[in-house]
C-alpha cells in the first residue's frame, strides 16, 4: 500500500479503540499512537475524533477514565475497558469480521 | 444503552452544564497532555524540542478546535446553545424595554381575554349538559296556538305520562324554599319540589342511601329529601347518621334518604339543594292549575319530530279532562331540547361577546405584528452588520426565531395570568340569570389557540427581518436607507393601523349602542315612583302558620309595627314585588253577555294590603284603589291595569265589570278602580296586565309576602328598625331580600349592564391598541423622514406646516379606518340588534359620537410626533448625513 496515513475508517474507531484497551489501560495519545504501530501508519488518528469517541464511549459505560501520573511522572488520563465494554468488543468484532467477510466474498467473485 | 450508561450520559452532561469550567479544566488538561506526548514522541525521534514542539502542533491542529470538537458532540452542547440563545434575546428584549412591555402586554391581552371569555361560555354553549346522554332530555311547556307559553299542569304530566310512548321518563317540578330548624339557627334553603321520577329522568342516582319511593309521591305519603352534598357538609357535617333520620323543614319532620353525588349539578335550578316529593293527586284543584316545570327523556329510538307528534295526538282528550277539573288546556305542547332551553336567551348575548373578544385577539395580533415590523425596519443595520460578519442566514434565523418564541412565551404567560383574574372576576360579577356557572373553569384549549395565533404572527412577523437581512447584499442594508424595500414596509404598517382602526371602530360603535340602550331602558317609566322605597320579604313557616286566619292575622300586625316605626312615611303589603323576579301569573275571565266565549287574559295576581298601591306611586287613573273595607266577607272588589282594561273593555268604562281571577266556576270580583301600568317583569318588556286584591279578599293566604316602605329620606338606613319592628310580632319569621327598589331597578337591567361592561372594557382595550398603532406608525415615519423634514425646513418651511403635515397623515390612515369600520359596524351591530332596546343598531347618534372620539384620540395620537418633527433642526440633520 502505497498510500499512508488515510483516516480512520468510517465507523471502525470505537473498534479499534476497544480493542487496544483491551491489552492495557491507556492514556488518549498512547491509544492513538497504538492503533497507528499496530496498523503500520495505514491509519492516522485525528484526535479531535479519538477525544470524542472517547468521551462516547466512556459515556456508554465501555470504558472507564481516570487521572493517574504516567511513568515519566506526567498527570494523564488513563482509559481501561469495563465489563460491559469487554462484551461490546465482542460483538462489534463478530460484526466487523461478518463485514469483513462479506466484502472479501464479493471482491473474490468478481474474478 | 446500559443502564449504567444512561446514567453516566445523564451525569456528565449535568455536570458539564452546572460545572462548565471544571469540565473545560479536565478536556484542556487532556489535549494539553495529548499534545506533549506527541512532542515527547517527536523528540525522542531526534527532533529538537522547538521542532517537536511546531511538529506536534500540526499534527494535533488547533487545540481549542480539538475541544470544540469533543464538547459539541455531548447532548448537553444543544442545551446550552438554547440557553445562550434565550440569553442573548432576554439582552435584546430588555435593551428595548418599551418594545417588549408592550408586545407582551398586547398578546398577553388578547389571549388572556379571550380564554377567560371562552372559558366563561363553553359550558353554556358548547357543553352537553353534565347528565348521561343528555341530548335525550327535553323541556316541555304547554302553548297555545299563538306562541303564548304557559307553565304546566300536573294534569298533563299525568296525561303524558300514561298516554305517550316517546319516553323513558318525565318528571314535573316547583320551586320549594323550606325553612330548616332544630340545628343552630333556622334557615331559607332553596329547593324543588319534584315528581318521584326526576333524578331517573336526568340519569343521576344518590351516591349515598336511595332515590324517592315512587308509593310517597301521592298526597299524605311519607315526607322525604333528598339533599345535595353541599348542604349535607355544610349543614350536617357530612354525617353519614343523617341517612334515615328526620329533619325539620317549615316544622314537619321530613326523612333523609339520600344525598346526591358532589358533582351533580342541578341546571333546572342551580342554587337547589334539598329536593322532596310533589306529592299531587288528579282530583285536587292544583292539579290543573299551571305552575310546574317538566322535563323527560326520550326514548332512545325516537326524536323530536316523534314526540311533538305523539303529544299533539293527546291534546284533545287532555282538554275535556282539564275542563273537567275546572282547568284549561290551552291546547298545544312545545318541546324543546332542555340544553336550549337552559341557553335560553343568553346565547345571542354570549356570541356577540365571543365575536367582541375575537376582534380584541385579532387587534392585539395586528398590533404586535406592527411592533415586530418596526423592530425589523429599526434592526437592519444591526443584522446586515451582522450578516457581513460572517453570521449566516441560520444563525440570524434561529436567534430571531428564539426572540419571537421568548416574546410569545411571556405573553403566554401574562395572558394565562390575565385569563385566570378574568375568568374569577366573570363569575363573581356575571348577573344572576347566567346559567352554569358552577362548570365554569380555565379553558387551556382555548389558551393554547391564542398563543398559538400570537407565536405564529409573531414567528412570521419576527423572521422577516433576518431573511432580508441575510439574502440581500449586505451593503445595501449597511448603507441603511434601501427606499423601496423601507417604503414597502411602510405600506405594509398602515394597512396594518387601518384595519385596528376600523376593528375598534365596530367594537365602539357596539358598545355605544349597548350604553345608549341601557340608558335608554334606565329612562322607561316603570309605573311607580321607586325614590324612598325600602323593601324585603317576609315569609312565614312552622306549626303556628297552620290556620289561614294566624297567617292573615301575622302580617296585619307585621304591617301596622312598620307604619309606626319612626321615619316611615306609608308602608303596604303585597305578593309579588316588580322588577324582583317574582312572577305570580294567573287567567282572568272577564263576565260576557250570555252565549258569548268568557274571553281569558293572562295577568299578575297581586294580593296587595290597603297602601300599597299608594305607597308604591302608582297613579289612579279611575274609580278609587283598595280600601280597609274590602275585608273578608264584604263583596269582592278588584283593581285593574290600564293595558288589562284597555284589553277588556276597549274604548269602555271597566268600572262595574266582573271577572274570575283563576278557575273559571271562581268567585266574581268587581273592578272598582284602573291604575297605571307597573313593569312587572322587565323594563323593558311591555308586560302589564295585573290585578290587584286585598289579602282579606284572596281564598289563599300567601306565605311569603313583600313589605314595601316608604320614608322621608335614606331607605336602607330604616333597615334595622323595620327588621326589628317585624321581629316584635314573632321572632321566628324570616325576612329576606332588604334592598332599596332603585336597587331592584337597577338589578333587573344586570344582564345588559354585565354585557356592556364587557363590551366597553374591549372596545377600551381595541381603543388603546389602535391608538397606540397610529401612534406608532406616525413615530416611525417621523424618524425615517427627519432627514427631509430637515431639508424642508431649511428651504423654508414653518414648524406648523411641519406638524399639519404628519398630524394630516396621521388622520388620512385615520379616516380611511374610520370608512371600512363604520361600512363593517352596519353589518356587524346586527349581530347585537336583539340586546338592544329602544335604539336601531343604525343609530346616527351612536355612530357620530365614537367616530368622534376615534378622531380625537388619533389626532392626539398624531399631534406628539407631529410636535417632535417641528422641532427637527435642520443644521444638525443636514450635517449628520
Amino acid at each position: 500500500m502505497e498510500q499512508s496515513g488515510g483516516d480512520v475508517i468510517q465507523g471502525t474507531m470505537d473498534l479499534l479503540i476497544l480493542k487496544t484497551l483491551s491489552l492495557e489501560p491507556l492514556h488518549g495519545f498512547g491509544i492513538a499512537r497504538r492503533i497507528e504501530q499496530i496498523s503500520r501508519d495505514v491509519f492516522k488518528v485525528n484526535p479531535g475524533s479519538l477525544l470524542t469517541a472517547l468521551q462516547r464511549l466512556e459515556r456508554a459505560g465501555w470504558l472507564d477514565a481516570e487521572w493517574r501520573q504516567t511513568e515519566n511522572s506526567r498527570r494523564a488520563k488513563f482509559y481501561s475497558l469495563t465489563r460491559a465494554g469487554r462484551k461490546q468488543l465482542e460483538v462489534e468484532t463478530a460484526d466487523w469480521n461478518r463485514r469483513a467477510n462479506a466484502v472479501g466474498r464479493l471482491l473474490r467473485a468478481e474474478g | 444503552m446500559t443502564p449504567r450508561g444512561f446514567w453516566r450520559q445523564l451525569t456528565r452532561g449535568l455536570r458539564a452544564l452546572l460545572d462548565r469550567r471544571a469540565t473545560d479544566r479536565d478536556l484542556t488538561d487532556e489535549v494539553d497532555h495529548y499534545l506533549a506526548e506527541a512532542a515527547a514522541a517527536h523528540r525522542a525521534a531526534g527532533l529538537s524540542p522547538a521542532e517537536a514542539l511546531r511538529a506536534a502542533r500540526l499534527e494535533v491542529g488547533s487545540v481549542t478546535a480539538v475541544r470544540e470538537e469533543v464538547r459539541s458532540a455531548g447532548w448537553e452542547h444543544g442545551v446550552e446553545t438554547l440557553l445562550s440563545d434565550l440569553r442573548q434575546a432576554g439582552r435584546r428584549l430588555r435593551a428595548t424595554p418599551g418594545f417588549t412591555i408592550i408586545a407582551v402586554l398586547t398578546s398577553g391581552l388578547g389571549i388572556g381575554a379571550t380564554t377567560a371569555i371562552f372559558s366563561a361560555v363553553k359550558p353554556i354553549l358548547f357543553e352537553p349538559l353534565p347528565y348521561p346522554d343528555a341530548n335525550r332530555l327535553v323541556a316541555i311547556w304547554e302553548g297555545g296556538r299563538d306562541g303564548t307559553r304557559m307553565a304546566p299542569m300536573f294534569g298533563s304530566f299525568r296525561t303524558i305520562e300514561e298516554g305517550t310512548r316517546t319516553f323513558e321518563r318525565i318528571a314535573v317540578l316547583k320551586a320549594w324554599q323550606p325553612t330548616i330548624t332544630g340545628g343552630d339557627r333556622p334557615e331559607r334553603l332553596e329547593g324543588q319540589r319534584v315528581s318521584a321520577g326526576y333524578f331517573e329522568t336526568l340519569g343521576v342516582a344518590p351516591a349515598l342511601g336511595v332515590g324517592f319511593a315512587t308509593s310517597d309521591d301521592r298526597p299524605g305519603g311519607g315526607r322525604t329529601v333528598i339533599l345535595s352534598d353541599r348542604l349535607w357538609r355544610r349543614r350536617f357535617g357530612a354525617d353519614l347518621g343523617i341517612l334515615g333520620t328526620p329533619i325539620s323543614l317549615d316544622g314537619d319532620p321530613h326523612v333523609v334518604v339520600g344525598i346526591l353525588p358532589a358533582e351533580f349539578e342541578n341546571v333546572m335550578a342551580p342554587e337547589a339543594e334539598v329536593w322532596t316529593l310533589l306529592q299531587y293527586e288528579l282530583d285536587q284543584g292544583r292539579a290543573w292549575g299551571h305552575h310546574l316545570r317538566m322535563v323527560a327523556r326520550l326514548d332512545p329510538g325516537h326524536d323530536l319530530a316523534r314526540a311533538r307528534a305523539d303529544l299533539a295526538a293527546i291534546g284533545p282528550d287532555l282538554k275535556n279532562l282539564a275542563a273537567a277539573g275546572n282547568g284549561f288546556f290551552p291546547g298545544e305542547f312545545t318541546l324543546t331540547p332542555l340544553a336550549a332551553e337552559i341557553r335560553g336567551g343568553v346565547a345571542a348575548t354570549l356570541w356577540a361577546v365571543i365575536g367582541a373578544v375575537l376582534l380584541v385577539l385579532v387587534i392585539a395580533a395586528v398590533n404586535v405584528t406592527n411592533l415586530l415590523l418596526a423592530r425589523g425596519a429599526q434592526r437592519r443595520g444591526e443584522l446586515a452588520v451582522r450578516a457581513t460578519l460572517g453570521a449566516g442566514r441560520g444563525r440570524l434565523v434561529r436567534q430571531l426565531l428564539t426572540e419571537s418564541l421568548l416574546l410569545a412565551t411571556l405573553g403566554g404567560l401574562v395572558g394565562m395570568a390575565i385569563a385566570a383574574a378574568g375568568v374569577r372576576l366573570l363569575v363573581s360579577r356575571s348577573p344572576a340569570g347566567l346559567p352554569r356557572l358552577t362548570a365554569i373553569d380555565l379553558d387551556a384549549t382555548v389558551l393554547v389557540f391564542g398563543l398559538l395565533l400570537t407565536t405564529v404572527t409573531g414567528v412570521a412577523f419576527g423572521l422577516a427581518p433576518a431573511f432580508q437581512a441575510a439574502g440581500r447584499d449586505p451593503r445595501e442594508g449597511l448603507q441603511w436607507t434601501s427606499r423601496r424595500t423601507v417604503g414597502g414596509q411602510r405600506r405594509t404598517r398602515r394597512a396594518l393601523v387601518v384595519a385596528e382602526v376600523a376593528l375598534a371602530l365596530i367594537l365602539l360603535v357596539s358598545s355605544g349602542l349597548l350604553f345608549r340602550s341601557l340608558s335608554r331602558l334606565l329612562s322607561v317609566d316603570p309605573g311607580f315612583a321607586p325614590a324612598n322605597l325600602l323593601t324585603m320579604q317576609i315569609q312565614t313557616a312552622g306549626p303556628r302558620f297552620a290556620s289561614d286566619t294566624a297567617t292573615t292575622r301575622f302580617f296585619q300586625e307585621a304591617l301596622d309595627r312598620v307604619r309606626q316605626v319612626p321615619g316611615v312615611v306609608g308602608a303596604g303589603l303585597v305578593n309579588q314585588l316588580p322588577l324582583s323576579g317574582d312572577r305570580d301569573e294567573f287567567g282572568a275571565h272577564f263576565e260576557v253577555g250570555p252565549g258569548e266565549e268568557p274571553r281569558g287574559f293572562n295577568v299578575f295576581r297581586h294580593a296587595a294590603s290597603p297602601g300599597y298601591l299608594e305607597t308604591m306611586g302608582i297613579p289612579l287613573r279611575r274609580g278609587r284603589l283598595l280600601a280597609e273595607s274590602d275585608r273578608a266577607g264584604a263583596p269582592l272588589a278588584v283593581v285593574i291595569s290600564e293595558s288589562l282594561a284597555q284589553l277588556a273593555v276597549p274604548g269602555g268604562d271597566p268600572i262595574g265589570r266582573r271577572l274570575a281571577i283563576g278557575s273559571l266556576d271562581g268567585p266574581r270580583y268587581t273592578v272598582v278602580g284602573v291604575v297605571g301600568d307597573v313593569r312587572h317583569a322587565s323594563l323593558g318588556l311591555a308586560e302589564t296586565a295585573a290585578v290587584y286584591v286585598t289579602p282579606a279578599q284572596w281564598r289563599f293566604p300567601d306565605n311569603a309576602m313583600s313589605v314595601v316602605i316608604k320614608t322621608a329620606r335614606n331607605p336602607i338606613g330604616l333597615t334595622e328598625a323595620v327588621r326589628s319592628a317585624i321581629w316584635s310580632v314573632d321572632r321566628d319569621q324570616a325576612i329576606v331580600r332588604a334592598a332599596t327598589m332603585a336597587d331592584l331597578v337597577s338589578a333587573s337591567a344586570a344582564e345588559r349592564r354585565f354585557a356592556l361592561l364587557l363590551f366597553e372594557a374591549f372596545a377600551l382595550t381595541a381603543l388603546i391598541l389602535a391608538v397606540a398603532g397610529i401612534y406608532g406608525v406616525m413615530s416611525a415615519t417621523v424618524v425615517e423622514r427627519t432627514r427631509e423634514i430637515g431639508v424642508r425646513s431649511a428651504l423654508g418651511a414653518s414648524r406648523l406646516a411641519t406638524v399639519g403635515m404628519v398630524v394630516g397623515q396621521g388622520m388620512r390612515l385615520t379616516a380611511i379606518g374610520v370608512v371600512l369600520g363604520l361600512a363593517g359596524a352596519l353589518v356587524a351591530t346586527r349581530a347585537i340588534a336583539a340586546m338592544l332596546f329602544g335604539v336601531s343598531h343604525l343609530d346616527p347618534i351612536t355612530y357620530l359620537g365614537v367616530t368622534g372620539v376615534l378622531a380625537l384620540a388619533a389626532l392626539l395620537a398624531s399631534a406628539v410626533p407631529a410636535w417632535r418633527a417641528a422641532r427637527v433642526d435642520p443644521a444638525t440633520t443636514l450635517r449628520s448625513e
